[in-house]
């Protein structure tokens, strides 16, 4: 049994704003369902599996209602949350239930309100009397990844710079993004330090905003007008301190998610021609770049450097959006934005500057949660049909 | 260095109250597996190892060395480290380091254990040995 070209995604849409004081979070949802929907060219009432996630608010079923689905049609509900891997997972998730009979159209929505509402607190795991008091962030959390790294591998903060750079370079061509001013490694090195090893331009953008997707099967994509966009491979994985034994903070569950999609897909990194890595920090696209294996462990300092992730320039075309580096990072998530920018390069949609050349192979890849604490990660694996 | 910052005091279960217990008496306490011998933190009543019910709390020497940290500078209660410690006992503990020069700090470094109040048990934190 595999989801390999069982689902395709057939309509996506990214919400343009970043800042939306005038806005309500379940109107930034029904705004990118909206947008989703309109560019699958389906109607919102043949719409019969919805997915979302912590950012939903009320979560499944009081969204459902708001967002008015036909509930005489839906018939595949999935609230899974993991952080800003969840819609990755949805996507994953969305394809199995088609596959299986389940469901023939999912939506699946994120959106919320960082910078001008307020964010539902993370609810406590069992660890929260041995931990809360210790305030783990994510700067923090990814600052203690970054500082192992560089012990054990000599990464420097150059090297993380170059990953900013990239992405500033692809965010100068995107009217949307939030920062597009191409910067230098020095720009990177001489913002101020947040939390050691990382300074402000290793961390991304805070934006409001939301995105949303259609998964469908392949028949219905196939009757729609949109370039074919199908998904080949999927993974999902978690990793934690796991009783405190043999910590490694150098690598994330993209050592077993990446794998598993690239074994479901029957491809390996080399043939991927443009690829959106969760970019919350430059540390975590490093030290995913290395457990999707682009290149061995350790060796991603070296891999990022020189504008290799430049699209055009290097042999790796990354987050051609600008990323949450530089464009967005709606409700502090960023697997949703990954998969459509991928689907906008497999599409030949991406602007044109950026565009990768005979794109016919994308992965889009994230992590949720605190990658130095307890997190998720998922890989999708897109072939343009 | 005048350590002024007010934690928050644990909530505490049935689980874990003996690890309170013990902190009260300035113990710092892990779990022990008699069934595969593993050590763990934090505590629970199944070994998550091997998944025997047979786990006993041992006082830990408190000793260990820093496996990470990150210097937290952006903070509206002023700048403060955490970072995990790898025990001597063998289990890695999330903390923050105390009652020291915040920007010494050094993977590696040998660090002890140490009690701070909050209005209930007190926390275990960890400062250069």
């Amino acid at each position: 049994m595999t989801i390999k070209g069982k689902a395709y995604i057939a309509g996506i849409y990214e919400h343009p704003t970043r800042h939306a004081p005038d806005k309500s979070t379940a109107q930034l949802h029904a705004e990118v369902a909206k947008g989703a929907i309109e560019d699958a060219g389906i109607s919102k009432d043949d719409v019969d599996g919805y997915f979302c996630a912590g950012d939903a608010p009320g979560g499944a079923w009081p969204m459902v209602d708001y967002l008015g689905l036909n509930t005489k049609k839906l018939r595949h509900v999935d609230s899974t949350e993991t952080g800003g891997c969840s819609y990755i997972i949805h996507l994953g998730h969305a394809a199995e239930a088609i596959a299986a009979g389940k469901c023939s159209i999912a939506l699946i929505t994120l959106a919320g309100k960082p910078r001008t509402g307020v964010m539902p607190p993370r609810a406590a795991g069992a660890e929260a009397d041995f931990e809360s008091a210790y305030g783990a962030t994510t700067h923090n959390a990814y600052g203690m990844c970054a500082m192992r790294h560089m012990h054990d591998y000599g990464t420097t903060s150059e090297q993380l710079a170059w990953i900013k750079v990239a992405a500033s370079h692809h965010a100068q061509y995107n009217p949307h993004a939030m920062l597009k001013d191409v910067v230098t490694v020095e720009d990177v090195l001489n913002s101020p330090m947040i939390s050691d090893p990382l300074h402000r331009m290793d961390c991304c953008v805070v934006s409001d905003g939301g995105g949303a997707l259609i998964v469908t099967t392949p028949e219905i994509a196939k009757s729609l007008k949109k370039p074919l966009v199908k998904l080949i491979g999927h993974g999902e994985a978690m990793k934690g301190p796991r009783g405190g034994k043999d910590l490694d903070l150098t690598y994330s569950a993209g050592i077993w998610s990446g794998p598993r999609a690239f074994e479901e897909a029957g491809i390996t990194p080399k043939d991927i021609k443009y690829a959106s890595i969760y970019d919350s920090f430059t540390i975590t696209v490093l030290m995913q770049l290395e457990d999707l294996g682009f290149c061995k462990k350790g060796e991603g300092g070296k891999f990022v450097a020189d504008g290799n992730l430049i699209s055009g320039v290097g042999k790796l075309p990354f987050n051609t959006d600008g990323g949450g580096l530089c464009s967005n990072h709606p409700v502090n998530r960023g697997g949703m934005t990954k998969i459509i920018e991928a689907v906008r390069q497999l599409r030949g949609e991406a602007h044109p500057k950026v565009q990768v050349r005979n794109c016919d192979l994308a992965i889009a890849h994230g992590t949720g949660g605190l990658l130095g604490v307890r997190h998720a990660a998922s890989t999708a694996i897109l072939e343009r049909v | 260095m005048v350590d002024a910052k007010k934690y928050p005091a644990p909530v505490t279960n049935p689980e874990t109250a003996a690890f309170w217990d013990a902190a009260k008496q300035g113990k710092f306490m892990i779990k022990r597996c008699t069934a595969c011998g593993e050590a763990h933190y934090f505590p629970r009543s199944i070994c998550p190892f091997c998944y025997s019910d047979k786990t006993v709390w041992e006082e830990a020497s408190g000793e260990g060395t820093i496996y990470t940290y990150s210097l937290m500078r952006k903070s509206p209660t002023g700048p403060y480290a955490i970072g995990y410690v790898t025990l001597k006992e063998g289990p890695s503990v999330q903390t923050n380091f105390v009652d020291c020069d915040l920007d010494k700090l050094k993977i590696g470094q040998k660090v002890k254990v140490v009690f701070k109040p909050t209005d209930g048990a007190p926390l275990p934190f960890f400062t250069p040995a």
